[in-house]
């Protein structure tokens, strides 16, 4: 069923002809999300620009039952903002104002079209931090953030999107403006209903305005790179790290293969003989971070690692970061289809898992580069294949659904921080549990009695 | 690969916030005509010719996408399918890509009779008259636009060798170019004394080609191929260390006579080795290693305007800012988004005045905060536009080559 004339016509009127797309050559590229293999055309692309343009078109869509896809700037990994079928596509990325920096309270309050990366410019920019740093933030959305609670590099020590939002402004499915949260860092009054929108991948509302909390910059910070002849030494090392009650601020690994392309990208130095790489980052008090690098060095030598570079200034560190976070999109240098995933385990299974990875890309004929956030058990196993190969993306599906269900046997999770969307559909209920999937189910059947909002994600 | 870390970097893309705006939403129109989901329209032709052709997204592009082949392929579709076709097109196409600039003599004679136009006072008198202000409002601004034509091409100020100065260590060849040679025959003087000076024999026929850059960046391969054969016969690449370019824009299109030729059974293995010689000037500059002028120029404060095709085409981003440093005088101040295009972009700033205009006015904004009295820049094209920029906005700021400036410094360190 297309999109009727007279639904075209009202959402017109509503946030003007401009901000409503209809040609194919504006379909297109809506039709997929930064998650490979899959996309579908939708039936328009709506921009809204204030909180009422939102509720009047959530009204429209409500009443004529016509589904609705919430969009930032389409980074997501899961298959999230991939458009249903003749949908309206509705999308943020033009409500970017910061409303307001409260340095008084440590909060911001933004519109949900701003950047990841504006909003910790903004926060830099008075002396203070916002952490969370998904790999795609230079350009993703803080709206797209909080509905997928994206991680990042830094989760390890300060947490992941939900531990930074105290507020929200959330647009439901009949065109209800609803608040939740505030200023106070103390407040049980009721149940936490922002912390029900926080991850909720645009099933339940439309984020329209976010309260962020923010912290103090820490005052120091040391980065380095330590190389080792094995997998196993670099987790032992990140084991080794914790036990000695240090939480860096960063730990991350990369494999061999994902060095490769990295360095073939951003050419920061990485050293292409080892089997794997550790990036590690402690901030905090200078003379912490001085102890506790000392510390984290003479573990990673301990482990046998090749060598441990320390970075020589900020500007260095920067770069180390940035390239790290290119991993993803490095490894399509390799392959045309770049298919990865986000199994999470706790930390003392983690040497477990990357070994189980490495076992099913083998059993399975199929290349991996892995990498990820060893620091807090997130792994990024990242299948390289092409989506024309019917018979490899089998294959691949399969790996996956072994990994995810060793990932369940470890007591681990199907998804650290892409989310569910579509890619993991299939996964949720044997993880989950009937008795979570049902409350899932009868939550959003409340807030969304019609199933106007994200149909088909998550769950049906 | 969609992952959209383009997207920020994207100049059109920041300015309408469209995904159809965006590399990745250009690249994913592409691929729909690749398999067959969409004609290719008008909607489509129009779009390939909102792109800049910057390249940003080719340096921000972890997985590496090759967007400048993408996109010359993809003009070239726009072109072939005839839906830009009309006849005040065709016939501006016809007579500049298609005349004017396939042979450099006709071109010359142009760059003449503007010559004369200009210096016997006529545009003068015709910008005073108010004659102007009968033509639409687009044509007077293209009018403002016109560049001045120098009162000797390059072959008038370099002889077609010129002898290293001390002992001869290269033997190089200099491209003197198509617009660079009207508009700034004095940058390839300048480059060729800089070249001289620094142990290279230089030779610069006084014919030359263009190198079809133009040719290829609008969508038309053929024409492209024929001047760049005719450029390998003329520079056989084995008979030189080096083949010189001042000009970011053709060097970038120079290095890729390969691809352009592959498959030329005559042409394509001499094509490789031409690529392997073709240096900017800046790259070349600092491959060689320059003698550092003396301490004798006033000083100066300089910011670097980066060309696209320069740092986004051809990675050339620390060496002009050294070159730059090594001269005595000159405090270099960094340019906030240097690398951020200004819109000139080839022929973009009559094609898509708009667009244009807002980069412009966006790094002569910035050009403002570094308190420079010089900008510097590798490129004709920029040359020009951040020249228009800023004397628009009536600020004393000289735009300049970065050879121009290290002639300048050589010469004054010989007066004394």
């Amino acid at each position: 069923m297309q999109l009727s004339p007279q639904i075209l016509d009202s959402l017109r009127q509503v946030v003007g002809a401009k901000n409503v797309l209809t040609e194919l050559e504006d379909l297109i590229p809506y039709g997929f999300d930064g998650t490979a293999a899959m996309s579908q055309l939708p039936g328009c692309i709506v921009f809204t620009q204030t909180t009422a343009e939102v509720a009047a078109v959530l009204k429209i869509a409500n009443d004529s039952r016509t589904p609705v896809v919430t969009r930032g700037s389409g980074t997501g990994l899961s298959g999230g903002s991939v458009p249903n079928p003749d949908c309206i596509v509705l999308c943020t990325v033009k409500m970017g104002h910061i409303l307001e920096v409260d340095r008084a309270n440590l909060t911001m309050l933004v519109e949900p079209g701003v950047t990841t990366i504006q909003v910790f410019e903004a926060a830099a920019a008075v002396g203070l931090f916002y952490p969370p740093d998904p790999g795609s933030m230079k350009i993703s959305t803080i709206g797209g953030n909080v509905a997928e609670n994206s991680g990042g590099l830094r989760g390890l020590k300060y947490g992941i999107t939900r531990n930074y939002v105290m507020g929200l402004e959330i647009v439901l499915p009949d065109g209800e403006i609803l608040w939740t949260g505030n200023k106070c860092v103390k407040d049980v009054a009721g149940y936490s209903l922002r912390d029900l929108f926080i991850g909720s991948e645009g099933t339940l509302g439309v984020i329209t305005k976010v309260l962020l909390k923010l912290i103090p910059k820490p005052a120091a910070k040391k980065t380095m790179v330590a190389t080792f002849a094995a997998m196993d030494a670099a987790a032992q090392t990140v084991s080794d790290i914790i036990a000695a009650q240090i939480i860096p601020c960063t730990l991350e690994f990369l494999d061999r293969t994902t060095i490769h392309c990295v360095e073939d990208f951003a050419k920061v130095g990485l050293p292409l003989d080892c089997e794997a790489l550790l990036l590690m980052e402690t901030d905090g008090h200078p003379a912490a971070v001085a102890e506790e690098a000392a510390k984290m060095e003479e573990l990673a030598r301990k482990n046998g690692a090749m060598a441990v570079r320390m970075a020589k200034d900020d500007a260095e560190a920067a770069s180390l970061a940035t390239a790290r976070r290119s991993a993803f999109s490095a490894l399509a240098r390799l392959a045309p289809t770049i298919i990865l995933e986000d199994a999470t385990v706790p930390r003392s299974e983690l040497a477990k898992m990357v070994r189980f990875v490495a076992a099913t890309a083998k059993k399975h004929n199929l290349r991996v580069g892995t990498f990820g956030h060893m620091g807090d058990g997130n792994l990024h196993p990242t299948f390289l294949t092409d989506e024309r190969n019917k018979d490899e993306m089998h294959r691949v599906h399969e790996a996956f659904r072994e990994i995810f269900e060793e990932a369940i046997r470890l007591g681990g999770t199907i998804t650290g921080e892409h989310g569910v969307g579509l890619a993991k559909k299939e996964f949720l209920p044997k993880f989950a549990g009937d008795a979570q999937m049902r409350v899932m189910r009868e939550l959003r059947k409340a807030l969304d009695p019609r199933g106007i909002l994200n149909p088909g994600k998550m769950f049906d | 690969m969609h992952c959209g870390m383009c997207l920020p970097t994207c100049p059109t893309y920041d300015a309408t916030k469209l995904e159809r705006n965006s590399p990745r939403g250009r690249i994913a129109l592409m691929r729909s005509i690749a398999d067959g989901q969409l004609e290719a329209t008008k909607t489509f032709a129009d779009e390939m010719y909102f792109c800049l052709g910057c390249l940003a997204c080719v340096t921000a592009c972890p997985a590496g996408v090759n967007y400048a082949e993408l996109f010359e392929h993809a003009r070239a579709e726009a072109e072939a399918s005839g839906v830009l076709s009309s006849p005040k097109r065709n016939f501006i196409r016809r007579f500049t890509i298609g005349w004017l600039f396939m042979d450099l003599r006709r071109l010359r004679l142009f760059g003449r009779a503007l010559w004369l136009w200009q210096a016997l006072g006529l545009q003068w008198l015709v910008r005073k008259s108010g004659v102007l202000k009968l033509m639409p409002a687009r044509l007077r601004e293209m009018e403002a636009m016109t560049p001045t034509v120098q009162s000797k091409l390059s072959h008038q100020l370099i002889a077609p060798v010129t002898p290293a100065a001390g002992q001869k260590k290269y033997r190089v060849a200099m491209l003197t170019g198509c617009a660079q040679d009207l508009i700034f025959s004095d940058v390839n003087r300048d480059t060729v004394e800089v070249l001289a000076r620094n142990g290279c024999e230089v030779v610069t026929p006084h014919a030359q080609s263009c190198c079809g850059s133009l040719h290829a960046h609008n969508g038309e391969w053929t024409l492209a191929q024929q001047l760049a054969r005719r450029s390998i016969d003329q520079f056989p690449p084995e008979q030189f260390d080096a083949i010189i370019t001042n000009a970011g824009g053709c060097g970038s299109h120079l290095k890729h006579y390969a691809k352009l030729l592959a498959g030329d059974a005559a042409y394509e293995s001499r094509a490789h080795a031409w690529d392997a010689k073709v240096k900017d000037i800046h790259e070349w500059l600092a491959h060689i290693g320059i003698e550092s002028p003396k301490a004798t120029a006033p000083p100066q404060t300089v910011t670097y305007h980066e060309s696209c095709h320069l740092c986004h085409g051809q990675k050339v981003t620390t060496q002009p800012r050294a070159l730059l440093k090594s001269i005595p005088g000159v405090k270099l101040v960094e340019l906030p988004e240097a690398s951020w295009c200004c819109g000139s972009a080839g022929v973009y700033n009559i094609t898509q005045p708009e667009m244009a205009d807002d980069l412009l006015r966006r790094k002569v904004g910035h050009i403002k905060t570094t308190g420079a009295n010089v900008v510097a820049t590798g490129n004709p094209g920029c040359l020009l536009q951040v020249q228009n920029g800023c004397a628009r906005e009536g600020m004393a700021v000289r735009v300049a080559h970065p050879v121009t400036l290290l002639a300048e410094a050589y010469r004054a360190a010989d007066r004394n």
